[in-house]
């Protein structure tokens, strides 16, 4: 790993150490509720008037029941409204290039992927999709989506902030508030940042141009930039091209992306922040965002070694050396000169820690450890930081089994935050932990053996488990990365990962949800000296361990047939 | 009667069997300590043969699959080894000498997995079904003698008495029932309960006239009102709990077992999934070996000792005299945070002590002394009588009150005592107010300094009483109530735990603040009526606290009932015992800090249990994943750190492991881990250490060296 | 769950209107009256005449050109193709990938006249992410200006200074990698004439 690495770094650290605090305390505003909230001379009367529109009263909040069944309707509404715009997008204006409606499977594919702020892509975006679709669908789905996590994110943080409460919060409220309030004038800011750094903005379609040297090219264009901004703050990933944030269009240049690193982490970063004030006990928001934070930065040195070490097997004559001056070095196969390994190694573990899954290199073709780490940061279940609130809801859940079992330790009903962790809690929870890697494990495991998941394979041997794998476990962890190679748009993928993110999506926000209700409604048992500490970085430690172990204990068989005999192949 | 202060272990150390106990510094000269052996009750080891041989065969009577569902984790146990014992079997005659000889030895080992877990259960209930013979042989059927409204006697057997029966019960019988005394006092031998041999009193009207069925009558003769029937009494009640006959899952019990359900079907998957990435790879696993796999992964340490820990912990509180009417209970004691507990008997020494006497301006120490002398003579109160000890070591010649002098004694309406001498002179002694009453009367002054002596004895926590004769005031005398030493050792210690202490008292507050300080509790309750505390114990609820307390008056039942954990005196009254979820046989106050530390105990152990065992997992996958595959894959090798011998022996002594660890953990799961006086912080500390690094290290040396044992042997290549 | 479709339905349209319309056509806008140069794609001119974007990668080949890293972009015939970036998708243990790898290696030696065995940069056998990498590393473009010096029957120096002059280092000497501009050396190629 060279300097340059290490120096990169440290830029995006004092970016992200001077903004996130911000953002926190922003969140904590908005979601406070009883408070005014930030920008509200601006945004209320038109939100009022949204509110009388849709029937629903702003000054009455959900169970959490009916808080979980609107996050429900609203995908629902959003799956199939997503699914009618891409079916009949042929027929609709905005499509300079002609696209004709997309398949029913990749329709169903896309918009239960956008919806659930998974964004895998088994299509490619330039090829497929007219602007419309891609503005008032997916754009729409990447705000939406977003807005819906820090919602129900919001939601769990009230289970801990109240005490005797039958209710957490309104969604609708929290979700049309985290697009105006956060959402949109971030994305306003990013966007045209982006644009300035040669992101492209325009309602175009493919224009032919004779090249330099008189062969003919296309120029695509689209209202990129403004997808762009909000994929990323919205930990959404997709990509308005098929390269994803590899393509120059998308991420033009090393200052970009740096800024769309940034973008990704900022919010999922936040919320532990906001999480504290809303507690109110700053100490217990910084110690989850030191877990997140551990975690990413542990993957992230560990991927951007692997890569800039290099591809052991590469043929002879090849050099990997990275000479300062002439060339990066390490190993380039599906990565940009501009970024570099280390540039991949960077944006490829900060992508699946979170769950953007919007790459800037092609992670099929990393090192098999480098591949690797971001297959366990997806493994670990999205939480480091994961995606906008749904990663708080996350790590707040293995927050829950760390008390539980350690806290047994301190001889008292174990408790986190006052709130007494019984088994009502415990089931939740486990419910949560179980939906995930159920889905994973069981649909690639049907996918190796069955006839057409086989066929969609690509790569021969381990690594052709690690791409099955890797798909279930993006689709489940509403990530949306992928190890390309896979058939992605074949019937059987096409349905499975589906499902996956279906499940992903749903059968965690559900349980998390009523965790946050039975917490709500719990009284605050009084700390004392008895009290499990849940400030220290001793449960810091604890929640990381827990996180790791818990994962990799599910995971590990699969991995050591994917992944880790592949490096050890190699 | 409250017994004195017990001579106690570490009470926070509740892991020393009571058997143990040394004689702590609040026993030294303590009268009527009860502690120590109790002869109704032999003291048993942790793993006592008498117990251990019967634990063994219901060991393998626990296999009923019936039986097993109640324990989800044990449960995949017992069915996977049918399972393997089925492909074992099968597979006899066509596999090779190698393959039986594996899959015979996983097989076995499974089976052990499942009965060294049913032996700890059993050994647990082993303790309590010992104990349940012992109470069951008192539990032999008497005659009655029932007065019936006409005055008649019937004799009736007393499994026949009905509830509002009056029996008469004369010396040398047993009582046929439970019961309240309505008329009489006797003293009773109660050593069948108990275990304490010294007789107690029993009479009716007020706090000490309940009964027991099965306890004997030594003096006298008592008619007693049947408050129970036949077959629910006390000690039948008694027997079903430390048999643990009607033992239901406690809340968290219940938690923790959903945790384990969960992790087991995690396992379950990824061992189930695991065989299609081993047939894409090229290297389908055989059933037992997945087997062997599976039952690794799953939590059987805590699964196979959930319940022991469990039993165990109800048992140690029935070791110390303690007995509980549900689980449920002794949890809640781990969690409390607020005890309250009475300053008479349990703080304090049960009665006040004068300590000082302070003379009036101008009166000699002398005179007062004697006076107070005279006027205590008669009072046979212990604070009578300590007042009298005190003058005697004041002075050499106190007086007489020679044979005309007529002693006045207390009454609730004068409010002093004291002695009229042939004389004519009388002596009095009493509230400051009584006797400045009096003396007004008596055209006597009295003086400011004693005014302002008394305000400041009340203040320092002491009770002033004034002395008077006819010609004037003579001084003050003042009675001290006195801490038992240790206390505020134990509420320190209890502080480190996030525990507070409430003293309850009916002293002003003046006087119950000054001794509250001086015992070092958190709080005070004073002028506390029976109200007062309930009111308290919601209030302190309110605030999400659990409270203890102890109590055994009739007007203690509501708190006691309101209190999360409330312990009854065995001496108490039916209702005070009906109310509370703990009943003290030994009726010793102080226990409660013991209850808690049980209670915590329970927890503990518990929760360490649970991460050593998800711990081990991580060793158990570096045993067994490259031993599955390395065949195919030689590669694997590289994660074969602990350099097992072959895989068949890698795997199995995983499986080794993982029942032997079972057993290695008996005895601290029915001892429990212990607990330390220190903070959450401190004590988590320790234990993630212990068991948490411990159980990812321990795995990793037991199946190495199990491994080496297995290959020194040479069956298995 | 009914009662929750009026709001889900009403607020998806609103949210659809603002975020999905008025958000990037208003980006548009601005982008567009703002840096119009860049919202439209960076376009390079040659002659006067629009060629290609600086930003995306040509299929240049043959002897005058500065040839881009590989492409897996588009079908392996018509590789850059601009509608349909990617990448490879082969692993890196891919017995395909190296054996390309080392094809490539041996036609880059033989093209560039280069002796057996000199080490080739890695950028220059890899194909690039997105198949439109504009940029190739400043060693891979010095082992080439031999053969574009020749091929265009210039003296090496000029050669040079155009890659020089199309030479970016790291950003504020911290972020990405030192990268020549393809797209714009061989369009500072094309202005030199010959």
């Amino acid at each position: 790993m060279d300097a340059g690495a290490l120096l990169q770094l440290m830029v995006l650290g004092v970016a992200l150490a001077v903004t996130v605090p911000l953002l926190g305390r922003w969140l904590a505003a908005v979601y406070d509720t009883g408070q005014p909230a930030p920008l509200d001379r601006l945004f209320l009367p038109v939100e009022q008037r949204l509110y009388r529109w849709c029937g629903i009263d702003p000054d009455r909040e959900q169970r959490w029941d009916a808080y979980a069944r609107s996050v429900l309707m609203f995908g629902l509404v959003g799956i199939v409204g997503l699914y009618g715009l891409l079916r009949l997008q042929g027929h609709l204006p905005l499509n300079p290039t002609g696209r004709s409606g997309v398949g029913p499977l990749v329709s169903f594919n896309a918009a239960v992927s956008f919806v659930t702020n998974t964004n895998w892509q088994a299509y490619a975006g330039e090829s497929t999709l007219s602007h419309l679709s891609q503005m008032a669908g997916l754009t729409v789905q990447n705000f939406v989506s977003a807005a819906v996590g820090m919602a129900v994110g919001a939601a769990v943080i009230r289970g801990f902030a109240r005490s005797g409460s039958a209710t957490i919060g309104n969604f609708w409220i929290d979700t049309v508030r985290s697009v105006t309030r956060v959402l949109l004038p971030l994305s306003i800011v990013l966007a045209l940042f982006l644009v300035s750094q040669g992101v492209i903005q325009n309602l175009h379609g493919l224009q032919p141009v004779t090249g330099i040297d008189g062969t003919t090219q296309v120029v695509p264009g689209g209202p990129v930039a403004s997808q762009i901004a909000i994929k990323q703050l919205g930990t959404n990933g997709g990509g308005f091209f098929n390269a994803n944030a590899a393509h120059p269009f998308e991420n033009p240049g090393p200052l970009s992306n740096l800024v769309q690193v940034w973008a990704i982490l900022a919010l999922p970063l936040a919320f532990p922040l906001a999480f504290g004030r809303l507690v109110g006990d700053r100490r217990q928001g910084r110690v989850l965002l030191a877990v997140m934070v551990g975690l990413w930065l542990t993957s992230v040195l560990v991927a951007t070694y692997a890569e800039t070490g290099g591809n052991s097997r590469a043929p002879a004559g090849v050099t990997q050396a990275p000479t300062t001056e002439l060339a990066g070095g390490g190993w380039m196969e599906g990565t940009e000169t501009r970024f570099g390994a280390a540039g991949c190694g960077l944006w490829a573990a900060t992508t699946t820690a979170t769950s953007s899954g919007s790459i800037n290199c092609q992670h099929d073709s990393m090192t098999a450890v480098g591949g690797g780490t971001a297959m366990v940061n997806i493994l670990l279940g999205e939480l480091s930081p994961g995606g906008v609130g749904v990663g708080l809801m996350g790590l707040v859940v293995y927050a829950v089994l760390a008390v539980f079992v350690a806290g047994l330790m301190v001889g008292r009903t174990p408790e986190y935050l006052g709130k007494k962790i019984q088994a009502t809690e415990v089931k939740l929870a486990m419910l949560y932990l179980l939906a995930a890697p159920a889905a994973i494990l069981a649909l690639a495991a049907a996918s190796v053996v069955a006839g057409p998941g086989q066929a969609g394979i690509a790569n021969p041997g381990p690594h052709g488990l690690s791409e099955v794998l890797y798909a279930f476990g993006s689709g489940a962890g509403n990530n949306g990365s992928a190890f390309g190679g896979l058939a992605a748009g074949s019937d059987w993928y096409g349905i499975t990962v589906g499902l996956a993110m279906l499940i992903g999506r749903f059968l965690l926000i559900v349980p998390a949800l009523g965790l946050a209700g039975s917490l709500a409604a719990k009284a605050k048992v009084p700390v004392t000296a008895g009290t499990f500490p849940t400030h220290t970085p001793l449960f810091a430690g604890l929640v990381a361990g827990v996180v790791l172990i818990v994962a990799g204990l599910t995971f590990f068989p699969a991995l050591a047939l994917g992944p880790m005999l592949e490096a050890l192949q190699s | 009667m409250k017994p004195m202060l017990t001579g106690h272990a570490d009470p926070l150390d509740a892991t020393s069997e009571p058997d143990t106990h040394r004689a702590g510094p609040a026993g030294d000269g303590a009268p009527g300590a009860t502690s120590g052996d109790h002869p109704g009750r032999p003291r048993r080891s942790l793993l006592d043969r008498a117990v251990a041989g019967p634990a063994a065969a219901d060991a393998g009577r626990k296999l009923n699959p019936r039986t097993m569902a109640r324990n989800p984790v044990m449960f995949v146990v017992e069915v996977g080894a049918a399972g393997t014992t089925f492909l074992w079997l099968r597979d006899l005659a066509s596999a090779t000498a190698q393959e039986n000889i594996f899959a015979g030895a996983v097989t076995a080992w499974l089976w052990f997995t499942v009965l060294f877990a049913n032996f700890a259960e059993a050994m647990a209930e082993g303790r309590g079904k010992a104990q349940a013979a012992a109470l069951r042989r008192t539990r032999t059927e008497t005659v009655a003698r029932v007065r019936r409204p006409g005055g008649a006697i019937d004799e009736v057997a007393s499994t026949a008495l009905a509830v509002g029966d009056e029996c008469v019960v004369e010396a040398g019988e047993l009582i046929p029932g439970d019961g309240e005394v309505v008329q009489g006092i006797a003293s009773v031998d109660e050593s069948a309960i108990t275990g304490e041999s010294a007789p107690v009193i029993r009479e009716s009207g007020g706090d000490r006239s309940a009964v027991t069925g099965g306890t004997r009558v030594l003096s006298d003769r008592i008619v007693l009102r049947i408050t129970a029937r036949a077959g629910e009494s006390f000690l039948d009640r008694m027997i079903a709990l430390v048999e643990g006959a009607d033992r239901q899952k406690t809340p968290n019990e219940i938690a923790l077992s959903i945790l384990l359900a969960g992790l087991t079907i995690v396992f379950l998957l990824a061992v189930v999934a695991l065989q299609p990435f081993a047939i894409y790879s090229g290297d389908p696993q055989t059933i037992v070996v997945l087997t062997a796999l599976l039952v690794c992964l799953i939590p059987t340490t805590i699964g196979g000792l959930l319940s022991a820990i469990g039993i165990a912990g109800m048992d140690r509180l029935v070791q110390r005299n303690v007995l509980a009417t549900s689980g449920r209970a002794v949890e809640a004691a781990g969690d409390c945070s607020t005890l309250l507990l009475d300053k008479t008997g349990t703080i304090t020494f049960g009665n006040r002590r004068a300590t000082r006497m302070v003379p009036a301006h101008g009166v000699d120490e002398a005179d007062l002394a004697r006076a107070a002398w005279l006027a205590s003579l008669a009072d046979e109160t212990p604070e009578g009588r300590s007042i009298v000890d005190l003058a005697a070591d004041m002075v050499a010649d106190p007086g007489q009150v020679g044979p005309a002098g007529v002693f006045v004694p207390f009454t609730a309406a004068t409010r002093m005592s004291g002695v009229d001498l042939a004389d004519g002179r009388q002596v009095r002694k009493g509230a400051a107010d009584a006797v400045q009453a009096w003396a007004t009367e008596a055209g006597l002054g009295f003086p400011d300094e004693v005014v302002t002596v008394v305000g400041r004895v009340a203040d320092g926590g002491g009770t002033p009483l004034v002395v008077a004769d006819t010609a004037r005031v003579l001084g003050v005398i003042q009675l001290d109530d006195v801490v038992k030493p240790g206390m505020r050792e134990r509420f320190d210690q209890l502080r480190a735990l996030g525990i507070r202490t409430v003293m309850v008292t009916g002293d002003n507050p003046r006087t119950a603040r000054a001794i509250g300080a001086e015992a070092g509790v958190d709080d005070v309750l004073a002028e506390a009526t029976p109200e007062d505390k309930l009111a308290l114990i919601r209030s302190e609820q309110a605030g999400g606290n659990l409270v203890a307390m102890t109590g055994d008056g009739t007007n203690d039942a509501p708190a006691l009932s309101q209190a999360d954990v409330g312990v009854a005196m065995n001496t108490g009254t039916q209702a005070a015992k009906e109310a509370a979820n703990m009943i003290d046989l030994d009726s010793d106050p102080t226990k409660l800090i013991e209850i808690v530390a049980i209670g915590k105990q329970l927890l503990v152990t518990r929760g360490a249990l649970t991460t050593f065992s998800i711990a081990n997992d991580v060793a158990k996958y570096f045993a067994i994943i490259p031993a599955m595959f390395v065949a195919r894959h030689p590669e694997l090798d590289r994660l074969n750190i602990m350099h097992l011998a072959s895989p068949r022996s890698a795997i199995l002594s995983a499986v080794v492991f993982n029942a032997l660890v079972i057993v290695a953990l008996i005895p601290l799961a029915l001892r429990g881990v212990r607990v330390r006086a220190a903070t959450a912080a401190e004590v988590l500390r320790h234990n993630l250490l212990v068991y948490g690094a411990g159980g990812l290290v321990a795995p990793f040396v037991g199946i190495k060296a199990i491994d080496l044992v297995i290959n020194a042997l040479g069956v298995l290549r | 769950m009914i009662r929750q479709l009026r709001p889900a339905l009403v607020a998806l349209a609103l949210l659809t209107l603002a975020t999905g319309i008025v958000y990037p056509l208003g980006m548009t806008a601005v982008a567009q009256l703002a840096m119009p140069g860049r919202a439209d794609g960076s376009i390079v001119t040659v002659d006067g005449r629009p060629a290609g974007s600086a930003l995306l990668a040509q299929p240049f080949d043959g002897p005058t050109w500065f040839h881009p890293r590989p492409s897996a972009a588009g079908s392996p015939g018509a590789a850059y193709d601009a509608a349909a970036s990617g990448g490879s998708n082969l692993g890196p243990t891919n017995p395909e990938l190296l054996a390309t790898i080392a094809e490539r290696a041996g036609a880059y030696r033989r093209d560039n006249g280069l002796a057996d065995g000199t080490e080739v940069p890695i950028d220059a056998v890899t194909a690039s992410g997105s198949g439109l990498d504009p940029d190739i590393s400043p060693a891979n473009a010095r082992l080439q200006a031999p053969r574009v010096a020749a091929g265009r029957g210039l003296p090496l120096d000029p050669v040079l200074a155009a890659i020089d002059a199309a030479t970016r280092g790291r950003t504020a000497g911290v972020l990405g990698q030192p990268r020549v501009n393809v797209v714009e050396l061989n369009a500072g190629l094309a202005a030199l004439g010959a």
